[in-house]
C-alpha cells in the first residue's frame, strides 16, 4: 500500500542542516505536491523518500513498513527525474524493460507491461527509437512509462515539467493528473511552480528552508495560509501586505486600521488580540473590490490588460509600497487617478509581524 | 560556403579569395612536411623490406627494390651477373666472367665467344625490379615467427581486455562514489605516472620471481594491467555521465555491478576505445619488460623475437625490416576498427 509516514526526519550535508524535524503523513492514492523556493529541501526530501539519500535521523515508513534501511528498489517506488535520465544507449523498449529485467520478470510479463504502458502514454510508435531521437515531450512520457511499468506503490516526480515549453507543460500536467485518476496510486510531486501545485495536488506541502510551513488542500492553503510565507508564496500576483493596527469595534468586532478613515473588517478572534496591536494585513489582488465613497484611496500608476482580466498597479495614497488590484475584463484607469478600494468580506488575512503567523479566526 | 565543394576547390582554397597569402604557403609547407615526416620512415621500411639483403646497404640507396640480374651463359657452369658495358663506342649488356683488379672479362651472353677485357670503372650493373619475398617467407618458416606472433597476440589481447576492465572498475569507483579518501587515492594513482618503468623494474621482477611467473606470458600481462593513464582517462570521462542516470538505474533495481556493466560501461565506450588503442600499442610494442621476464624462445613475443635477428656480429636488416613491417599490420587494423568509436564518441558528446 502506498501510504507514507515521515517521522522527525532530519538531514544534514556535513555542517549544513537541510531538513529540520519533518513530520508528514501521506495517505494511499493521494497526489501530494512538495512546493517551495529553490533550496528549501523539497528535492532532498523526495530523494530521501526514494532512498537515494540517507537520513541523518528520523524514520520513513511506506505501507506501515520501515524502509529506512532499504534500497530504492526494495521500497517499491518509481521515480521520474528532472532530466528524465533515460539510458541513452538503449531503445525506448529497453529503457522500459531494464527495471523489470533487474527484478527477474518473465519475458512475456515484461512485454505485456510495456505494451500496456506504451498504450497509456501513446508512445507505441517510438518503442524502437533511442531517446536522442525523441522530442522533449516524448522523452518525458518515456520517463513516466519507465515508472509505470514497475507498478510501484508510490510515484515520485522531481520537477518533471521544468524542461518543457509552456504549451507542452500544460498538456503534460493534464496527462499526469489523468494518469493519477486512472491509476489511483500515491504520487509525490516536487515543483517550484505554484500553478502546478495548485492545479494537480490533492494535498500541498509548502516547504521553506528545510521546514514544513503548511500542509493542506490547495484551496485551504489559498484561503487560510498559516503564515506570511505561505500567503506570499501561493497566489499570483502575490498578496498585498499592508501595515496596520488592531482596533476593537463597539460590537467587539476586530478591525484593522491601515492609516485611513476607513477601517477594514476582519474575522479575527477578538479574544486573542488587543487594541493597538501592530499587525500586517494581507489582501490578494483579486480580493479588492472597487468601492464608492468608503474605501482606501488607491493611486493608479499603470495597468496590465490581459484581455480577460486587468491588473492595476499603484499605491495607497501617502504610502510607498506597491499594491496590485485585480479587475475582471477590460479596465483602463488613467495613471494618477484615485480609486476607492475595499477588501472583500472574509478575505482579509491578518498576521502577527513578529511571528509572521496568521491570527486565529473567530467564528464567522 | 556551399556544401558541395569539389575536391580541387577544397584543396586550392586560400586565405583571401583570389590570391595566395604567405600563410597559405606556410600551411602547405607545414602540412606537406608533417605528412612526409610521418609517412617516409614507414614507406622506407616497407620498400626496404622488399629488397634483397645486399641491396639494403647499397649506396646510394634506391627507393624501389631492385636486384642485379644474373644470366646463364652457354659453355660456363655458373651464372654470371649482367653489366652495362660500352665496347667500341657501342652500349651493350654483357656477362662478367671474372674480375681482375681494374679489368673485367666480359662475354656476350647470347653469343659467347672470346671474353673482352674492359675497364671496371666504365661499367654498371644491370638491375631489374624485384620483390624479395624470401624476407617474409624465410622468418615465417625458419624463425618461428608464428609462435612469436601468437604470443604477442595473446599478450596484447588479454592484457588489453584486463586493462579495460580493471581500469574501468577503478575509474567507476573514483568517479561515482563518495568515500573517505577518494581524492587521496586518485592523486596517489595519478602520481605513479611520474615513476618510470626503469625505477621499478628490479622490484617488479623480484615480485614476478616471487610469484613464480618468470618466463610466463602472464608475467608479462599482469604487472602492466593497472595503468594510471587508463584510470585517469576513464575517470574523467565517467564524470561526464550524469549521476541521475545511475540513480535511475538504482531505482530500477539494478545492482551496483549491473549499473557498471549495463549503464556506465556502454556510455564510456569512446574513452574505452581510446584506452584500447593505447593499450594495444603499449603491449604490442613493449620490448623491455617481455625481454626481462621471458627467457625461453617459445615464449618470446614478436618484439623480443625480432631482437634475435640482431646478432652480436651481424644485423639481418632484411628480416628485421620485413618482420617489423608485418608487426605493424595488427596495430593498424585495431586502429582502423576502433577509430570509428572515437569519432562517434566525439560526435556524440558534441550533441546536446
Amino acid at each position: 500500500m502506498g501510504d507514507l509516514k515521515l517521522k522527525n526526519l532530519n538531514k544534514s550535508f556535513g555542517a549544513v542542516h537541510v531538513l529540520h524535524d519533518v513530520n508528514l503523513r501521506i495517505d494511499n492514492g493521494e497526489f501530494v505536491v512538495f512546493v517551495g523556493p529553490s533550496g528549501c529541501g523539497k528535492s532532498t526530501l523526495l530523494r530521501i523518500i526514494a532512498g537515494l539519500e540517507d537520513v541523518t535521523s528520523g524514520s520513513i515508513a511506506i505501507g506501515g513498513r520501515d524502509v529506512g534501511a532499504l534500497s530504492p528498489a526494495e521500497r517499491k517506488i518509481a521515480m521520474v527525474f528532472q532530466s528524465y535520465a533515460l539510458y541513452p544507449h538503449m531503445s525506448v523498449r529497453k529503457n522500459l524493460a531494464f527495471g523489470l529485467e533487474n527484478l527477474k520478470f518473465k519475458r512475456a510479463e515484461i512485454d505485456a507491461r510495456i505494451t500496456e504502458a506504451a498504450r497509456m502514454l501513446a508512445i507505441e510508435p517510438y518503442l524502437d527509437r533511442r531517446p536522442k531521437q525523441l522530442s522533449g515531450g516524448q522523452r518525458q512520457r518515456v520517463a513516466i512509462g519507465r515508472a509505470i511499468v514497475r507498478d510501484p506503490d508510490i510515484f515520485l516526480f522531481d520537477e518533471p515539467l521544468s524542461n518543457l515549453d509552456a504549451a507542452l507543460r500544460v498538456q503534460t500536467r493534464a496527462e499526469i493528473t489523468k494518469l493519477h485518476r486512472e491509476m489511483q496510486t500515491t504520487m509525490i510531486y516536487v515543483t517550484h511552480d505554484q500553478v502546478e501545485a495548485m492545479t494537480m495536488a490533492d494535498k500541498i506541502v509548502v516547504l521553506r528552508a528545510g521546514r514544513i510551513e503548511q500542509v493542506g488542500t490547495p484551496l485551504e492553503l489559498f484561503d487560510h495560509p498559516r503564515n506570511l510565507f505561505v500567503a506570499g508564496f501561493l497566489g499570483s500576483p502575490r498578496m498585498n501586505i499592508l501595515k496596520g493596527r488592531i482596533t476593537i469595534g463597539d460590537d467587539r468586532s476586530v478591525l484593522v486600521d491601515v492609516g485611513y478613515s476607513t477601517l477594514l473588517r476582519t474575522d479575527v478572534d477578538s479574544t486573542t488580540v488587543a487594541a493597538g496591536q501592530e499587525v500586517l494585513a494581507g489582501v490578494r489582488p483579486a480580493h479588492f473590490a472597487l468601492a464608492d465613497a468608503e474605501g482606501l484611496p488607491f493611486e493608479v500608476q499603470y495597468h496590465e490588460s490581459l484581455g480577460t482580466e486587468t491588473y492595476v498597479y499603484g499605491k495607497l495614497q501617502g504610502q510607498s509600497e506597491q499594491v496590485i488590484v485585480h479587475q475582471p475584463g477590460h479596465f483602463a484607469p488613467a495613471p494618477g487617478a484615485i480609486l476607492k478600494i475595499m477588501p472583500l468580506d472574509g478575505r482579509l488575512h491578518v498576521f502577527d509581524p513578529a511571528s509572521e503567523l496568521a491570527l486565529a479566526r473567530g467564528r464567522a | 560556403m556551399s556544401a558541395n565543394v569539389s575536391a580541387i576547390g577544397f584543396f586550392t582554397r586560400t586565405r583571401r579569395a583570389g590570391r595566395i597569402d604567405v600563410t597559405d604557403i606556410l600551411s602547405w609547407l607545414w602540412l606537406i612536411g608533417g605528412t612526409l615526416a610521418v609517412l617516409v620512415p614507414v614507406l622506407w621500411a616497407g620498400m626496404s623490406s622488399l629488397k634483397p639483403e645486399a641491396e639494403i646497404t647499397r649506396f646510394p640507396p634506391t627507393l624501389l627494390p631492385r636486384t642485379a640480374v644474373q644470366v646463364d651463359v652457354q659453355g660456363f657452369d655458373k651464372p654470371f651477373s649482367l653489366w652495362n658495358v660500352t665496347v667500341e663506342g657501342e652500349s651493350r649488356e654483357m656477362a662478367m666472367v671474372r674480375r681482375i683488379g681494374l679489368k673485367a672479362q666480359m662475354v656476350d651472353p647470347d653469343n659467347p665467344g672470346k671474353p673482352v677485357s674492359v675497364d671496371t670503372r666504365s661499367i654498371s650493373p644491370v638491375q631489374r625490379l624485384t620483390v624479395a619475398t624470401e624476407n617474409y617467407t624465410d622468418p615465417l618458416t625458419r624463425f618461428s615467427f608464428l609462435t612469436f606472433l601468437q604470443n604477442s597476440v595473446f599478450v596484447t589481447f588479454v592484457a588489453t581486455i584486463l586493462t579495460l576492465i580493471v581500469n574501468a572498475l577503478a575509474a567507476f569507483a573514483l568517479s561515482k562514489y563518495r568515500f573517505r579518501g577518494d581524492k587521496t587515492i586518485f592523486v596517489l594513482i595519478i602520481s605513479t605516472l611520474m615513476i618510470p618503468l626503469t625505477v621499478v623494474m628490479v622490484p617488479a621482477y623480484l615480485v614476478i620471481v616471487g610469484v613464480g611467473l618468470v618466463d610466463n606470458l602472464w608475467g608479462v600481462i599482469i604487472p602492466t594491467v593497472a595503468s594510471p593513464t587508463g584510470v585517469f582517462l576513464l575517470r574523467q570521462y565517467m564524470l561526464t555521465i550524469p549521476d541521475e542516470l545511475i540513480e535511475a538505474a538504482r531505482v530500477d533495481a539494478a545492482s551496483e555491478f549491473r549499473i557498471f556493466w549495463r549503464i556506465v560501461l556502454p556510455l564510456t565506450a569512446p574513452a574505452l576505445a581510446v584506452l584500447a588503442i593505447f593499450s594495444v600499442l603499449w603491449r604490442w610494442n613493449d620490448f623491455l619488460w617481455p625481454l626481462i621476464v621471458l627467457s625461453s624462445r617459445e615464449n618470446f613475443t614478436l618484439q623480443v623475437g625480432l631482437n634475435a635477428f640482431q646478432g652480436e656480429f651481424s644485423v639481418q636488416w632484411h628480416y628485421i625490416l620485413a618482420m617489423t613491417f608485418l608487426s605493424l599490420v595488427p596495430v593498424t587494423l585495431v586502429f582502423l576498427f576502433l577509430q570509428r568509436y572515437i569519432t562517434t564518441g566525439i560526435a556524440g558528446t558534441g550533441m546536446k
